[in-house]
């Protein structure tokens, strides 16, 4: 029992994880429609300037929240300089989706130039070594770390979307665009808003899973492949959904490796989220397919 | 200076001329109908006013500032609101949110003034989506979510939302097709109280010529695009364009 119990915190440190890359894809999908093929790739950049800002000697403090500010700028920029453009001369769904995809590699690129493609230890204040014992279940300091911040996050996110006059406006924004213009909503300033949370999102669990994963130009891919599973798992256009999908990914995959193969950590992840897809295609959460019958 | 004047106002899809020079002038504290019969350009008109199409050719002005070019937000910050013949709400949220959002262009742009005014303002919000409750009689509805109302009852909330802009121009868009009987009178009674009692000019598109004629201080007619009448509801009425395009020819 000892062990199930450190499989599920273990998965749960990680999920939390996932379920901020998926949220940040959740966030993205139900106000625009789009899926958000480069932001992984956002996240890796992200990173990247928090270790080039390390490697400067400033204050993890600092450099983290420089990272995040980068992290929003750069996705808001795409939204505005490339989105928006192409919005205009009435590019299809797929065609920005393509866009996202385009931005993927272009990143890829500069971040296999600029950082350098060799992989690197990524330093970081709490320590993957250091654990405390809680009754048989033991944590380490960095997944301790990782499972907090990952909540204070989302419930910060919560806030803000559910109790807030931005996050009502958010809201109003993703169901209907057209009525929420006509209540005076600055409804591209609110998409681009969209688009910069995601990011900081996606790069605060970029920061919290490079110590852990070694910093390369492709450490998110997994992560964010998981994300992107995960925001589906809780129906890709509902945000506790992501949530919950991020944390029941990362205790699966966590239980699997654990009890079945370190081999099979992925396969039966994934072979959880096609069974709940086969009994709910609309996902646990989600509910755009049941309205649409 | 009239409220809104809209000049030469003309707009084409592909090759179908939706518009073709339309003018007409809507007055302070005025309640102007368009009449027309389907696809006579009346739903397109509004969409030029509010931004949502961009016209060809003339000019559109609201107190006496071009509304050429804005985004539909700026056009309902400038004090334009309008409904949907086809309802646009947010199903997804209660009555009262519905309503709350059309406080959102009320808000203040300032974010340290708006802090510091939080309370007030809060409250001042709440007053004006209480008093749109009473008036289009939603108490029993107040945190039901919109999508679980009933048709009448999402074309008041679609009503109050406008209002809780505190527009100077309201535009209406078939306030009471798809009505009952008796919800076409309390529409019609509701809409003559508005004007009094929100000081809101009215732009009212209705299919309805009785209810239509009843309501309006002037109306204007249009068919194929173009203005055929206007003038008081019963000159408009009596012309004959306008009865040649109600009841076709011969």
């Amino acid at each position: 029992m000892a062990n199930f119990w450190q499989y599920v915190i273990s998965g749960l440190a990680t999920g939390a994880t996932y379920a901020l890359v998926a949220l940040g894809l959740a966030l993205i999908y139900r106000s625009s429609r789009i899926l958000h093929f480069a932001h992984g790739d956002i996240t890796t950049a992200g990173t990247f300037v928090a270790f080039t800002l390390l490697g400067l000697k400033l204050h993890y403090m600092v450099a983290f929240f420089l990272a995040l500010l980068f992290g929003a700028v750069l996705a808001m920029s795409f939204y505005f300089c490339v989105l928006i453009p192409a919005q205009r001369r009435e590019a299809s769904q797929l065609g920005q989706i393509i866009l996202t995809l385009g931005l993927g590699l272009i990143l890829q690129g500069l971040v296999a130039y600029f950082g350098g493609t060799e992989t690197q230890s990524f330093p970081f204040p709490l320590s993957d070594f250091k654990t405390y014992q809680i009754g048989e279940v033991v944590i380490s300091q960095l997944s301790l770390g990782t499972f907090g911040i990952g909540v204070l996050a989302c419930l910060l996110f919560y806030l803000l979307v559910q109790k807030t006059r931005i996050g009502l406006a958010m809201r109003a924004t993703s169901e209907n665009l057209p009525a929420a213009q006509t209540m005076g909503i600055p409804t591209r300033q609110i998409l681009a808003l969209s688009w910069g949370l995601a990011a900081l999102l996606g790069v605060l669990a970029g920061i919290f899973l490079a110590p852990a994963l070694l910093l390369d130009p492709f450490f998110m891919l997994e992560p964010f492949l998981k994300g992107f599973a995960a925001a589906i798992l809780g129906g890709l256009n509902s945000l506790p959904g992501a949530i919950v999908g991020g944390l029941i990914l990362g205790v699966a995959e966590s239980l699997a490796g654990g009890y079945v193969s370190i081999a099979f950590k992925n396969t039966f992840a994934f072979l959880i989220i096609i069974l709940v897809l086969l009994v709910r295609p609309e996902g646990l959460l989600g509910k755009e397919f049941k309205e649409r019958v | 200076m009239p409220l809104l004047e809209v000049d030469d106002l003309s707009i084409s899809f592909g090759g179908i001329q939706a518009l073709a020079e339309v003018d007409f002038q809507v007055e302070n504290g005025e309640i102007l109908s368009v009449i027309g019969p389907n696809g006579s350009g009346k739903t397109t008109m509004f969409n030029c006013i509010s931004g949502v199409y961009r016209p060809d050719e003339g000019l559109i002005r609201f107190r006496e500032k071009s509304l050429l070019g804005l985004s539909p937000d700026s056009i309902a910050h400038r004090g334009v609101a309008r409904t949907f013949q086809n309802l646009r709400l947010f199903l997804h949220m209660t009555v009262v949110d519905n309503l709350l959002l059309g406080r959102h262009i009320k808000f203040h742009k300032n974010l340290i003034h708006a802090l510091l005014r939080l309370r007030r303002e809060e409250i001042r919000h709440r007053e004006v989506v209480e008093e749109i409750i009473d008036f289009l009689d939603l108490q029993a509805y107040r945190q039901t979510r919109v999508s679980d109302c009933p048709y009448g009852v999402q074309k008041r909330v679609e009503m109050g939302r406008a209002l809780a802009m505190e527009p100077h121009l309201l535009l209406l868009d078939e306030p009471i097709s798809g009505l009952t009987s008796e919800e076409k009178e309390e529409t019609a009674y509701r809409i003559n109280e508005i004007r009094g009692r929100y000081k809101t000019s009215i732009l009212l598109v209705e299919h309805d010529l009785r209810i239509a004629s009843r309501l309006a201080d002037r109306m204007i007619a249009l068919d194929y695009g173009k203005k055929i009448a206007e003038g008081s509801p019963e000159e408009v009425q009596r012309t004959p364009e306008v009865i040649k395009a109600y009841l076709g020819e011969d």
